[in-house]
């Protein structure tokens, strides 16, 4: 590589505050024509923070943007894409309602503006499709297309604004194991076309698969960058922690008791009345904590809602130890003793205007000792919130403090908080580490061990495998809301590429009939 | 605390410095916005003023005269500020389970049909000790009943309480006009209207002209103080209105949080035409509603949904009504200024807040 | 003849019509400018405060041209009027813009001030301008179009109404254009559904939010002149008389498209011309007040057949907030 050439993109010293949270202190990064640059880094690490500064979603504090050695400003979005930038966001930014070309279209100079005709828009479309390998109908309706297909859209759309800079922030985590290797082909394509490419994980082997360069981030800042040849998984693993124990939680062999969840021939329609969880059965014992892996959007969303009474059941059996409860309100799965950790805390198990004692007990405000006589005892709610924001850890000033203003770790201690205190028989957890920063993980993970110790039921909804694999005693395989098997025992135990095939929709049976 | 080392810059709570002295920082912010929103208010009534010839000081000191001037004056805004009272308090309960009633005006109207159907039954054999109690309890049924009307319609078929109450607000003033010009005419009078209600049957009064339903208002304020923060169901109704999603995910009555705020506001309602009916018009008639459905509703935004706040707007608001009268008669100002005023001031209250919130957010 | 005989006769089936065809107008003005309104995500719930200041200051400005203007250019006045209202709903327009798009307040809440304040100022300067005279304007002629007006039954319903009735039309089809086969429509609509998607598409959603309330309001502004100026040639206090919430549930009714809105104002302009013409035949088994219902009832029912099909705007009513 000729060193007079500029890099395509250079950012030096990014600097973005949020209040008194520093999310990105002194960031450099550099990425060249040809090159797919991978950024690492945890949850919170800063990555997406940096990309929506580039994109000009964010307006830095301090730092510097050079495209081809030229400083400039990025004040928004088009003024990004004007300059060749382009971004295939984790949560997909389209709109169901419209087409394929309709969403690629949107906000693009069309040859004859304002009207809306397409022809051309179509064939370059057609044409950059074809070129790329990335095969897709014009005019379907988007809402009915597969996550794949999706991904693909949104990558069409950033080539035809002619983005020689793409980043794709966490592109795989809605792919199966098989659909990501042909992303990865795909991003070498792009890039040996010229382009460069920020490649935004978590997922070390796929970083080290496809970058040429390796940069890694951690708490706002850059801590290094190597090339993949220069480095090992372990390596980089405890550059992303910054330290060498990597989320595995020591546990002891599962005593599993009497089945306390036991589901039978479960199905659950979507909110288009399409079945998005077919015919499913399983059982969860006293003791044990059993996982359900896959990749999202395959039912588990259904599935939680419909155990915790969210959503109804259009066929099947739910049984909470003795208790059918098929079809139940909330609020009798949660007296037949069921605990829900749901995967969205924010929009369904935090109240963010109201206090973090008021959250506490939703559930139970109107039950003494928090009513008494018809009324609120307000020194009963405050004490709960004291003992409990002690023994959870909650990092909070005070139990008044409003729950809108706790980071996610803390928000999603309270969630566990107050499901634990109930002592529920069998625990519900939903995608329980989503945006929670590393402390509180492990904090987290030890908490479900222990309840597992005690003797509770956990079934565990997780599309992070790592987590599933590092905490479950049993592994459920879910694909198109249908089981496709079942794996046993701890994390050393478990073929991942048999793990890998099953979310990408090959029954165990099939497989062992393959081996066979 | 070593607490940023442990979790990390990003994980630390945000606003934790801002935090310690919140407490007169809010104090402060209350405060401010209504203040502001007044004053920014009163200066556009003066340009109004202004431009319609009149001195603007003078005005306002002929408002506060017509208001507060004397014992006659007093107890005219005491009657006015009772009706607001009971009708803000009401909205208070269903807006801060976020329902939007909008037919205070409707409901007001079956409540006083229900308070002069009872008065007009009983008013010849039985006592005030009987009547004034049964006529208060038809009109809150009464309101109740034709708010209900809106729930079942919301709850059952998905249709927007706004919409619904609104019609419902047409419809019950024709119903109530229809039923006083035909069955219950007067027949001793050639206007369009009920026949009258008298002796028990109208409201008895404390002092002056001030009647029970004043005393009712004020007795109401602790009353939906208490039930909005110091009773469960209080709080489900506030947790249903912050989300819906979450409210029902802890396993409350969505449905009966819903129709009891509804069915509430409209019973207050219902109990604010009971009264007026009783005490002022003695009829059923064209114009017995005075507005104040739309008006409570502004009572309780600028008392900021809180009973206490609601006491002092509907006092601010009194004063206003019964003041313009005075600028009326005075320098012919139109009595509609009152309703600009009083817009323009919730108005800038909002955006006040608004701004308040921001600043002291970046500060 | 009985009632019933008298009520059917060919000439007041087709007097009906056309009366229903002119009284849709103005609700259907103030419906198609929210439908683009709440396809870019506002929900604006002010159309009856803003088609009352479209009403009013229509009146004025056609008035006061009246007088101003000499005979040869009379025409003129109702025409300033109309334009004055589409202006005049744009100033109550941008009030909300800056409430909803800008400040970020509750649109609902934004929505019941506009109501309220345009009640107030319309009541409060119509006593101070026009006081106790009873104010009249000229109203639009109507212009039948040649040939057609003389088909019969179908020409007295559509082809012999004033100007302003076949503009509506024009309005119908342009208001379909605008948001169906233009590149400004599908930046509106994807302002409504997902906002986020069109702002990482590099289109200003505040820019966009801004404009679908300021069309709506003018459309609805304009909605309220057509009233008062084109087809009453009065004003009085709140003449709109719930109008501007029908047009709120119509939009609900036609799921956010023109053309059903089209059709729903038409039914309500024919349940409200059939009122009329009920009350002048003066039954006396049938109070009136009864009939001066029907509108409103109309609209709860017309909610009531298209509960559940509802298909609103994914993003209507939520600020959007950069995350």
């Amino acid at each position: 590589m000729n060193a007079n050439i500029p890099p395509r993109l250079t950012m030096r010293g990014v600097r973005k505050t949020f209040g008194p949270v520093v999310a990105l202190d002194n960031v450099d990064l550099t990425v060249a024509r040809g090159e797919v640059l991978g950024l690492l880094g945890g949850n919170g690490a800063g990555k997406t923070t940096l990309m929506n500064v580039l994109f000009g979603l964010y307006k830095a504090d301090a730092g510097s943007i050079e495209l081809d050695g030229r400083p400039l400003a990025i004040p928004s979005p088009r003024a990004a894409i004007d300059h060749g930038i382009g971004m295939v966001h984790q949560h997909f930014l389209q709109v169901n309602d419209f087409t394929v070309l309709e969403n690629i279209v949107l906000g693009a100079d069309l040859p004859n503006r304002p009207t809306m005709r397409t022809g051309e828009a179509e064939a370059r479309l057609r044409a950059l499709s074809q070129q790329f390998g990335l095969d897709v109908d014009p005019h379907a309706p988007l809402g009915d297309l597969p996550m794949g297909v999706r991904q693909r859209v949104e990558i069409l759309k950033a080539l035809y604004r002619r983005a020689d800079i793409l980043v794709l922030d966490e592109p795989t985590a809605v792919l199966t194991p098989q659909e990501v290797d042909e992303l990865l082909a795909i991003m070498r394509r792009l890039a040996d076309d010229g382009r460069a490419i920020i490649f935004i994980s978590h997922k070390l082997h796929e970083v080290m698969a496809v970058a040429d360069t390796i940069a890694v981030m951690r708490d706002g800042r850059m801590v290094g960058t190597v090339a993949p040849a220069d480095t090992n998984p372990a390596a980089l693993s405890r550059m992303m922690v910054g330290r060498d124990v990597l989320l595995t939680t020591a546990k002891d062999a599962a005593t599993p008791g009497p089945v306390k969840l036991d589901v039978r021939g479960l199905t659950v329609h979507d909110d288009r009345a399409l079945p998005a969880v077919r015919e499913l059965s399983l059982q969860v014992r006293a003791g044990e904590i059993v996982g359900i892996a896959g990749v999202e959007g395959n039912g588990q969303r259904e599935l939680e809602e419909a155990l915790g009474g969210l959503r109804p059941v259009a066929g099947g059996r739910i049984m909470l130890g003795a208790q059918d409860v098929t079809n139940a309100s909330p609020r009798a799965v949660f007296n037949a003793g069921l605990g829900h950790v749901p995967s969205d805390r924010y929009k369904t198990a935090l109240l963010r205007d109201f206090s973090i004692a008021d959250n506490l007990v939703l559930e139970t405000v109107d039950r003494p000792p928090f009513t008494r006589r018809g009324l609120l005892r307000r020194q009963a709610i405050a004490a709960n919130a004291v003992e409990l924001i002690k023994r959870f850890d909650v990092r909070t000033r005070s139990p008044r403090t409003q729950v809108a203003k706790l980071s996610g770790g803390n928000a999603q201690k309270v969630v566990l908080a107050r499901a634990l205190s109930h002592n529920p028989d069998v625990l519900l957890v939903a995608q329980p580490t989503r945006g929670v920063d590393i402390g509180a993980i492990e904090y987290i993970h030890r908490e479900l061990v222990a309840r597992r110790d005690a003797g509770m039921a956990i079934l565990l909804i997780s599309t992070e495998l790592d987590e599933i694999l590092n905490l479950s005693d049993r592994i459920i395989v879910l694909h198109a809301g249908e089981v496709m098997g079942e794996a046993p025992a701890g994390a050393a135990a478990v073929d991942v590429e048999r793990l890998g095939l099953m979310m990408a929709g090959t029954r165990q049976t099939e497989l062992d009939a393959a081996h066979g | 605390m070593g607490e940023a080392a442990v979790s990390g810059p990003v994980s630390s709570p945000p606003g934790r410095a801002a935090d310690r002295d919140g407490a007169w920082r809010r104090g402060l912010r209350t405060l401010f916005a209504p203040l502001v929103g007044a004053l920014v208010g009163l200066g556009i009534g003066a340009v109004l003023i202004w431009l319609a010839g009149a001195n603007p000081l003078e005005a306002y000191r002929a408002m506060l005269d017509g208001a507060l001037g004397g014992r006659r004056q007093i107890v005219e805004t005491l009657l006015k500020i009772g009706p607001l009272l009971i009708m803000g308090l009401g909205l208070t309960v269903a807006f801060r389970c976020q329902v939007w009633n909008i037919g205070g005006e409707g409901q007001y109207f079956m409540g006083a049909l229900g308070a002069v159907l009872v008065g007009l039954w009983l008013q010849e054999t039985a006592s005030a000790w009987v009547v004034i109690p049964l006529m208060l309890a038809a009109g809150l049924l009464g309101g109740a009943l034709w708010a209900g009307v809106a729930a079942w319609l919301k709850l059952r078929f998905g249709i927007s309480e706004i919409i619904s109450t609104i019609m419902l607000n047409f419809i019950a003033e024709y119903f109530v006009l229809f039923l006083a010009r035909l069955p219950l005419k007067d027949p001793e009078s050639f206007l369009p209207q009920s026949m009258q209600l008298v002796g028990p049957a109208r409201m008895p009064t404390i002092y002056n002209r001030v009647h029970i339903g004043v005393l009712i208002a004020l007795l109401l304020v602790p009353l939906i103080y208490v039930l909005l923060w110091r009773t469960p169901l209080g709080f489900k109704i506030r947790a249903i209105g912050s989300s819906q999603t979450v409210a029902n995910y802890a396993g409350m009555n969505v449905v009966f949080g819903v129709a009891f705020a509804l069915m509430f506001s409209g019973a207050l309602a219902g109990l604010t035409g009971a009264i007026e009916v009783s005490a002022l018009h003695s009829r059923l008639k064209d114009g017995i509603s005075g507005g104040y459905g739309f008006t409570g509703i502004l009572v309780a935004l600028l008392g900021r949904l809180h009973p206490v706040g609601v006491l002092l707007a509907a006092v601010f608001f009194g004063i206003l009504t019964v003041g313009v009268q005075s600028m009326h008669s005075i320098y012919g100002l139109p009595i509609a200024l009152a309703q600009v005023l009083q817009g323009v001031i919730v108005l800038c209250v909002l955006v006040a807040d608004v701004l308040a919130r921001r600043w002291w957010r970046d500060a | 003849m009985s009632e019933l005989q008298q009520v059917l006769t060919t000439t007041f089936v087709v007097g009906l019509f056309a009366a229903g065809m002119r009284l849709a107008i103005p609700i259907f003005l103030a419906a198609l400018g929210e439908i683009i309104t709440e396809r870019g995500g506002v929900l604006n719930l002010g159309l009856e405060g803003i088609m009352l200041v479209g009403a009013f200051g229509g009146f004025a400005v056609a008035f006061y041209a009246q007088e101003a203007l000499p005979a040869g250019a009379q025409w003129l006045a109702p025409w300033l009027g109309l334009a004055a209202g589409a202006a005049a709903g744009m100033v109550m327009g941008l009030l909300m813009a800056v409430l909803a798009v800008t400040l970020q307040t509750d649109q609902v809440i934004a929505g019941i001030m506009l109501v309220v304040l345009g009640t107030g100022v319309t009541t409060y300067f119509y006593r101070q301008w026009f006081g106790s005279l009873t104010a009249r304007v000229e109203s639009l002629p109507p212009v039948p179009i040649p040939v057609l007006a003389d088909i019969p039954v179908l020409g007295p319903i559509f082809f012999q109404h004033d100007l302003m009735t076949y503009l509506s039309l024009a309005i119908l089809l342009a208001g379909w254009y605008f948001l169906f086969r233009t590149t400004w429509g599908l930046n509106l609509r994807a302002a409504g559904e997902l906002p986020a998607a069109a702002d990482t598409s590099g289109v200003s959603v505040s820019a966009v939010r801004y404009a679908a309330v300021l069309i709506g309001a003018a459309l609805t502004g304009l909605g309220g002149a057509v009233l008062t100026v084109a087809q009453l040639g009065i004003f009085s206090e709140g003449i709109t008389a719930g109008r501007g919430w029908i047009a709120v549930a119509l939009v609900i009714f036609a799921n956010w498209r023109p053309g059903p809105a089209f059709a729903g104002a038409f039914l309500f302009g024919l349940a409200t011309a059939l009122q009329f013409r009920i009350q002048a035949l003066n039954i006396p088994s049938l109070p009136y007040e009864l009939l001066l219902m029907l509108p409103y009832v109309l609209t709860i029912l017309a909610l009531l057949v298209n509960s559940g099909a509802s298909q609103a705007p994914a993003a209507l009513g939520k600020p959007y907030v950069k995350e």
